[in-house]
């Protein structure tokens, strides 16, 4: 696939032909590839200012005086008062969205209630870990639904789609934790071939990412099925098969792109959901992650952790969405003209 | 697949589905569990029975807890507070998001547009991220719990239902209604919900399953049911803590969640599968002896294309085309001119070798030239070379991810070794021809960007540009303007003379047919039952009574005609064929136009007709019969 902006205007085609049709649609000098561009670079704007102001709310929506929930059941008015002024609860609404946002904008995420270490330097360290295990499992997901859904749509037999359909529904509807646990019990505990928990040899990664990743793969690798079966079905597969054009590259060229684009649509739910099975699989496999991390300071009702938290795990989310975006702007080309084409 | 008895199988019908019924009876035990459970097992459950993570035993199937209770009994009696909860965040999704997703689509376009978004920016959040916030807000505990999975569940929720509220929404029905100024409450509650409640039904099931796992997940994190309290996720959490010294504490909870997931999601896909016309195994093609015409041997030896004897087949053995012959000679326009249902189209295909993955065909001979089409193998550069194919629907035909010179080169350059460089002049070239301005623009564009009529005009540079010796046009003009196509007919016109190309033309309009072919065809249910010329037919010599019904019922040809004209010099109205045609399985063994015709006699319905001077009717015989008699008189 290539992916250059194809639709400058040639010089003197414009005329005699209707200018819908041989000119973009949208945006005068920066052509489809510039706006959709633009267009998602705002989207993600608009999400990270969800986020901060989400984040925000987090504190100022604890039921009650947020002061008193966290000081807890056995602290004295003195030292309410000092949390008040701690969490800023003496302003107005907007002055400490200010000064919220004003320390995000210089990378000051507060401290941790519980450590009083800096909520900053408490994701640099824990970011990278959960990164990588959601990464890999995004990479593992594609690598294996796509090849195995495809191959089950076009060669399946009546049995070898029902065991599919059967191994799918089982493992896809088991969660993440429940696998991991299962996957400690035979491969950690009775055959010893992997570390149970850790993150401190490349071996401790394989657990982790099987266990985020085998739900997920078997969700979309249905959905690959499925969108191939219809796919395949298309009168464009028809021309194509008319054309005598050798498997692989009925597959390969005619298939796959309106096959990822199908897939894609529906499953970047399924990607941005792993994200989810992270935060959970890191605490089973004790993962010094964010997912474990903001767990612990929700239960610590550690609310500058769990603001930093979420806030970065959000915009990881919407990173992956983009991801899944351009890459499907670049399969099919008719998203280009507008979302959905609605 | 061989089918046990020769009974046509009735057309798909809800039919049981296994893992539906699996899944409902499945949920409905568990249902009676939550119900009776804690009834049953709370004072088991609650019993310190003093050895602490025992393992398995005669007493304790799946051993005790930390406390010495017996883990079996607290997995039972936990099967209520899980359904209540995952019943209720179901609830809250299901219902929030219902109403997001729909309302988006009744309300102004700028709402609308703003609301997509929003579920957008929501959706590209991870659920469970979001019921942390909730968690962090609430506080941990079961409300917070089922709060924030409903939540979380509710973008999701949202964005597929817009998404099938989007496809009704568009439809006229819904749009007239909205123009009429009907309240948008009453266009959801009466037109977007009904025409949507089957996959909602489908959708609720599945995040039933998703909520379950989400909702036991928290509880696993301990940010869910508080001891002492406890569900199935709180319970696999204490057995995950144990997993070394006694691992069936974890099995209880594990299997409980996993198996009523699987189970809902079982639902799930039988639902789907049953609203889904695509579900369903394909059956496959069945290897039949059956018993085939012998070779007519009526074609000349010359012909470019002959087509002897050709049957199709259902993998059930019902006969879709049966005995078809015909043939094109070189330079010759053949019009195969039927109903819908008649098998010309699958008559096409098995000339193309494209029939349907099911479908099997056979014939006495099947040959264009000296390349046998019937054999088991052909050569994929001859036959994608030497038959050329347009197809029916334009917008269809073209690989949407695709640009156009890409499509139109793959022949030249997969079966004829053409270099990049010398196929793309010719793909701009052939696109010239048929008159498709600025060509070299057109070939980097994508098939979208064209209108229909010209899309249908690259598919046919994209026939013709390998110079095959036949093109085969599977009704190229039925899914166009009618001032489109007259252009189209023009350009396949101009092909066959200026380059001699043989064609295949299939349509079930005969007045079309009989303008641009040299000789018709006419099929019906399967078989041939009149083969003419064209100067024949526009001289209103077609013999066979479905011939002339189908001329009857042609407005453009009938109104150049006199006798489209009545005595007073007014059009005559034009006829109707009254009924139908038989259904394939259900073809009588006589006449299989018998039913509908206006000639009929007794011999029809017993006796098929065989071809006779290219006319298959018996009454059409005797008549010729009794005319020659009477000459001979």
């Amino acid at each position: 696939m290539t992916a250059t902006p194809v639709h400058a205007p040639v010089p003197g085609a414009r005329k005699g032909t209707d200018p819908r049709r041989s000119a973009p649609r949208h945006g005068l000098a920066l052509g489809p590839w510039g706006t959709f561009l633009l267009r998602r670079l705002a989207g993600l704007v608009a999400v990270a200012t969800t986020l901060v102001v989400v984040t925000f709310l987090i504190v100022q929506l604890i039921p009650g005086d947020p002061a008193r929930v966290l000081a807890g059941a056995d602290a004295s008015p003195a030292d309410i008062e000092r949390l008040r002024g701690r969490l800023g609860l003496d302003q107005t609404l907007s002055a400490r969205f200010a000064d919220y946002a004003g320390g995000l904008l210089h990378g000051d995420l507060g401290l941790s209630f519980q450590t009083r270490e800096p909520v900053a330097d408490i994701i640099a360290t824990r970011l990278p870990f959960t990164a990588e295990l959601a990464l890999l499992a995004v990479l593992v997901v594609l690598l294996v639904a796509v090849p195995l859904g495809l191959a089950i749509a076009v060669r399946g037999s009546r049995r070898t789609d029902t065991a599919f359909t059967f191994t799918t529904s089982l493992v896809g509807a088991t969660p993440e934790y429940v696998i991991g646990t299962l996957l400690v019990l035979v491969l950690a505990v009775v055959l010893g071939a992997f570390p149970a928990a850790g993150a401190e040899t490349l071996a401790s990664l394989v657990l982790p990412v099987a266990a985020i990743a085998l739900p997920g793969s078997c969700v979309m690798a249905r959905i690959v099925r499925r969108e191939a079966a219809s796919v395949l079905a298309q009168d464009y597969m028809r021309t194509a098969r008319g054309r005598r054009l050798p498997p692989l590259t009925l597959y390969t060229r005619h298939a796959l792109p309106n096959l990822l684009t199908a897939a894609l649509t529906l499953g970047g739910l399924i990607l941005a959901s792993l994200l989810g099975g992270t935060v959970i699989v890191e605490s089973v496999f004790a993962w010094p992650g964010m997912g474990q991390r903001v767990v612990e300071a929700i239960l610590a009702r550690d609310y500058p952790v769990i603001q930093g938290c979420v806030l970065v795990l959000g915009l990881l989310a919407a990173l992956l969405n983009l991801v899944v975006d351009v890459v499907l702007a670049l399969l099919d080309p008719r998203t280009l003209a507008g979302k959905g084409g609605h | 697949m061989r089918t046990a008895s020769p009974s046509p199988t009735p057309p798909r019908s809800p039919r049981p589905n296994p893992a539906l019924w699996a899944g409902v009876t499945g949920l409905a035990l568990i249902a009676l569990l939550g119900v009776i459970g804690p009834l049953v097992w709370t004072d088991t459950a609650t019993t310190l029975s003093g050895a602490a993570r025992e393992g398995v035993s005669a007493e304790h199937w799946l051993g005790t807890d930390a406390l010495g209770r017996d883990v079996l009994a607290r997995t039972l009696v936990a099967t209520r507070l899980t359904l209540l909860m995952t019943l209720a965040a179901t609830a809250i999704a299901g219902t929030a998001g219902i109403l997001l997703g729909t309302l988006v689509w009744v309300s102004g376009p700028r709402v609308r547009e703003l609301g997509l978004r929003l579920i957008d920016v929501m959706v590209s959040y991870p659920a469970l991220i979001l019921a942390l916030v909730v968690s962090a807000v609430l506080g941990a505990g079961p409300t917070a719990a089922v709060v924030s999975i409903g939540l979380g569940g509710c973008p999701a929720f949202a964005r597929l239902t817009a998404n099938m509220a989007a496809s009704v929404a568009q439809r006229d029905f819904v749009s007239t209604a909205r123009l009429t100024g009907v309240p948008p409450h009453r266009v959801l509650a009466r037109h977007l919900l009904p025409n949507i409640a089957g996959p909602l039904i489908v959708l609720l099931s599945v995040a039933f399953a998703q909520v379950l796992t989400a909702l036991s997940g928290l509880s696993f994190l301990g940010l869910g049911v508080q001891s002492p309290e406890y569900d199935w996720g709180a319970l696999l959490s204490t057995g995950l803590e144990a997993l070394y010294t006694n691992p069936a504490e974890a099995i209880g909870p594990a299997v409980a969640i996993t198996v009523t997931g699987v189970l809902a999601s079982f639902v799930g896909d039988g639902l789907a599968a049953g609203s889904d016309p695509r579900g369903g195994p394909v059956a496959t093609a069945a290897a039949r002896p059956a018993e085939h015409p012998g070779p007519s041997g009526r074609a000349p030896e010359n012909a470019l294309l002959i087509v002897d004897g050709l049957s199709v087949e259902r993998p059930d053995g019902t006969r879709l085309v049966d005995g078809v012959s015909f043939h094109v000679m070189p330079g010759e326009i053949v019009g195969l001119v039927g109903e819908s249902g008649s098998g010309k189209s699958l008559t096409a295909m098995t000339v193309a070798r494209l029939l349907p993955d099911g479908l099997t065909s056979h014939a006495a001979r099947l040959t264009l030239d000296d390349l046998d089409l019937d054999a088991r193998r052909v050569d994929a550069a001859r036959l994608a070379t030497e038959v050329g194919i347009v197809f029916q629907d334009p917008s269809a035909s073209f690989n949407p991810a695709l640009r156009i010179g890409g499509q139109l080169t793959e022949v030249l350059r997969t079966h004829q070794g053409v270099s990049r460089a010398q196929a793309r002049a010719e793909a701009i070239e052939a696109l010239e021809k048929v008159r498709i301005l600025n060509p070299e623009a057109v070939a980097r564009q994508y098939p979208h960007e064209l209108s229909g009529g010209m899309r249908q005009r690259a598919m046919i540079a994209s026939a013709v540009l390998p110079g095959p010796k036949l093109i085969v046009a599977d009704e190229p003009t039925t899914a166009l303007d009618v001032t489109v196509q007259a252009e189209v007919l023009d350009l396949l016109r101009e092909t066959n003379r200026r380059r001699g190309t043989g064609m295949l033309f299939i349509s079930h309009d005969i007045g079309v047919v009989s303008t641009l072919c040299h000789r018709i065809v006419v099929m019906y249910a399967g078989r041939v039952v009149e083969e003419l010329s064209a100067r024949d037919l526009r001289a209103g010599r077609a013999r066979h009574p479905y011939t002339k019904a189908l001329l009857a019922a042609a407005p453009r040809l009938a109104d150049h005609e006199d006798d489209a004209l009545d005595e007073a010099g007014r059009r005559r109205p034009l006829a109707t064929i009254a009924g139908r045609p038989p259904a394939a399985a259900e073809r009588p063994a006589g006449c299989a136009f018998a039913a509908r015709c206006p000639l009929v006699h007794q011999r029809c319905t017993h006796e098929l007709p065989v071809p006779r001077e290219g006319v298959a009717c018996h009454a059409v015989a005797s008549s010729t019969l009794a005319a020659t008699a009477r000459d001979d008189a």
